[in-house]
């Protein structure tokens, strides 16, 4: 390792915890905003789906209604603030020009991404535990594979807040970082085993749902907390690792390239 | 040791636009150097690229010998920039901006710290340090911008119209300042508009007009190439018409007020001489325009003309 390297690795350390401090700050000072929404929106849905319809359903793959869906609504809402949470983060600093203050310090760009994910990261993991304790409130939450509910919830995480970088780094305006949100993500998220298994679909909207990353994702979340899958766990291990290499080299890539912030 | 040095630089954009032409610029270390140019000539393209804000398109940059294409970390850490507009969080207190970009130039917080009391004193922006940056006045976001960009304490500091729509006194405070920092060892380049701020200020100037440069001399060598000046003299008593004198052009601009066009060769006391014989009675006498600012005219106006012919 050169001597350079050796010397910049103090003071990138110390940057790349300023940025993680920063958006810890930025997520703490909206809470309104970052924290409290999906808490009220996930006991909703506790109380709705969940109690109410849940009773009528009855069992789903050997469990309550209310236990199948408590691990899918608690990955939706990881996936949604990991990914809402760059994309909103990096934009505004983008529309607000201080991204300037990032672009002009040493930092390499690597850092910044990972700072950035990491703040992703944050906000996900602290809207997920805030929704698994309202979904305490409601039923038993029963844990078989730990390590698998602790990597699928963090790769997912990590996987959503790269997307929302690429969605930032490309979006000109306010328009274009809800676009994605609303038209593809939020559907597929519906659409990928949060309220039910896809056996119950028919036979063309199985194979269809296959094609829904969130499936996978949903679906490994699920089998660490009740041993039950709609898909193969390991198969959904390695779409996830392929999607955070390939997102990860892809934001790397494009700040390097400056595209979307340098003319 | 240079400060910047910049070679063949070019930039065109993805609209066709070239805003750099092959320019060539060493700025040495410990220099107040001037950048100056009409809107649009390319002076801001020039710091993006420096600042690693704009992509260029062939030429290179050193920045203290660093090339900002194989060592572009340490070129940065030696910069410290004012921009043109301002680009900091509007939601976030005065301190918690300076202490997040101390934080990306990897400074630890006990330093950024210190140093944020010690550069808000000096700037009259202590007693701000936990106002939130919207509701600071123009001229208080102005200094916090120069604040933040000293925090890593630059060898280089770049300040892009650090003073527009700054008012008289701030701006007064703010040369100071600068004069300052420029007196401890930090290298200057400023860009301004305000040419009488340049010509007080820097040792060294260059021009740049359609993204070339079309000057780059000492300040006093560059001012000694004006040849004309025009002065305004204010009289005791009115008069009705201008004296006439064979070898300068005088006009009347109201009754008490003469204009008076003197060449490098000529004495001006010959023109006293011809106006107390005529019976006019000088007050006081100034400068029409800046001296810089009657130079940087004409220069501009001469390369927009050979530029029209050369079409």
């Amino acid at each position: 390792m050169s001597t350079t390297k050796i010397s910049r690795l103090a003071p990138n350390l110390v940057g790349f915890q300023t940025i993680i401090r920063r958006e810890y700050n930025r997520i703490m000072r909206i809470w309104g905003q970052t924290l409290v929404p999906p808490a009220i929106t996930a006991t909703l849905y506790f109380v709705i789906f969940g109690n109410l319809i849940g009773r009528r359903v009855g069992d789903m793959s050997g469990y309550t209604y209310m236990q199948y869906i408590a691990p899918g609504l608690i990955m939706m809402t990881v996936i949604t603030n990991s990914y809402g949470n760059v994309v909103s983060s990096f934009f505004g600093a983008k529309f607000g020009k201080h991204i300037e203050e990032l672009l002009v310090s040493p930092m390499p760009n690597y850092l910044i991404v990972m700072g950035y994910m990491m703040g992703g990261i944050l906000r996900g993991l602290l809207v997920g535990a805030v929704v698994s304790a309202i979904a305490l409130a409601f039923t038993h939450l029963h844990v078989v594979h730990p390590f698998i509910v602790i990597s699928a919830v963090l790769l997912s995480s990590i996987v959503f807040a790269l997307a929302g970088m690429v969605n930032a780094i490309f979006a000109k305006n306010f328009d274009q970082i809800s676009f994605i949100p609303t038209f593809i993500l939020t559907p597929l998220t519906y659409l990928g085993g949060v309220f039910y298994t896809i056996t119950l679909l028919p036979e063309f909207a199985q194979r269809l749902s296959h094609a829904n990353p969130i499936l996978y994702m949903v679906s490994a979340f699920r089998f660490g907390f009740l041993g039950v899958s709609d898909v193969d766990v390991k198969l959904s291990f390695i779409i996830m690792i392929t999607a955070v290499v390939a997102l990860f080299s892809s934001c790397i890539w494009l700040l390097y390239k400056g595209v979307g912030l340098r003319e | 040791m240079k400060a910047l040095s910049l070679k063949g630089l070019t930039k065109t954009y993805k609209n066709g636009v070239q805003a750099l032409k092959g320019i060539d610029l060493d700025v040495e270390e410990g220099d107040f150097f001037a950048l100056l140019g009409p809107n649009g000539a390319g002076k801001t393209t020039a710091i993006g690229i420096v600042m690693s804000l704009v992509n260029k398109s062939g030429g290179k940059v050193h920045v203290f010998d660093h090339d900002i294409d194989t060592e572009l970390a340490a070129a940065k850490a030696c910069i410290g920039l004012v921009p043109q507009e301002v680009n900091f969080n509007m939601f976030e207190t005065v301190s918690t901006i300076l202490l997040n970009q101390a934080g990306f130039y990897g400074m630890p917080r006990h330093v950024a710290h210190d140093r944020l009391e010690k550069y808000l004193h000096k700037l009259q922006l202590w007693e701000k340090r936990n106002a939130v940056a919207r509701g600071l006045s123009g001229g208080m976001k102005r200094r916090l911008m120069i604040v933040r960009a000293l925090l890593h304490e630059p060898r280089l500091l770049i300040l892009d119209e650090p003073t527009a729509g700054v008012d008289i006194e701030v701006r007064r405070s703010m040369w100071e300042f600068i004069r300052e920092v420029n007196a401890a060892g930090t290298t200057i380049i400023l860009t301004t508009h305000y040419l009488e701020e340049a010509e007080t200020l820097c040792r060294n100037v260059a021009i740049i007009n359609q993204g070339r440069i079309i000057e780059n001399e000492r300040m006093g060598t560059l001012l000694r190439k004006l040849n004309v000046e025009t002065f305004i003299l204010n009289l005791r008593n009115p008069i009705v018409t201008a004296p006439v004198m064979i070898d300068h052009k005088i006009t009347l601009a109201d009754d008490h007020t003469l204009e008076v066009e003197i060449s490098r060769e000529q004495s001006i006391n010959n023109v006293f001489a011809h106006l107390t014989a005529n019976g006019v009675e000088v007050m006081s006498m100034r400068n029409k325009a800046n001296r810089l600012e009657e130079l940087f005219l004409d220069m501009v106006e001469r390369g927009n003309n050979t530029n029209k012919q050369a079409v």
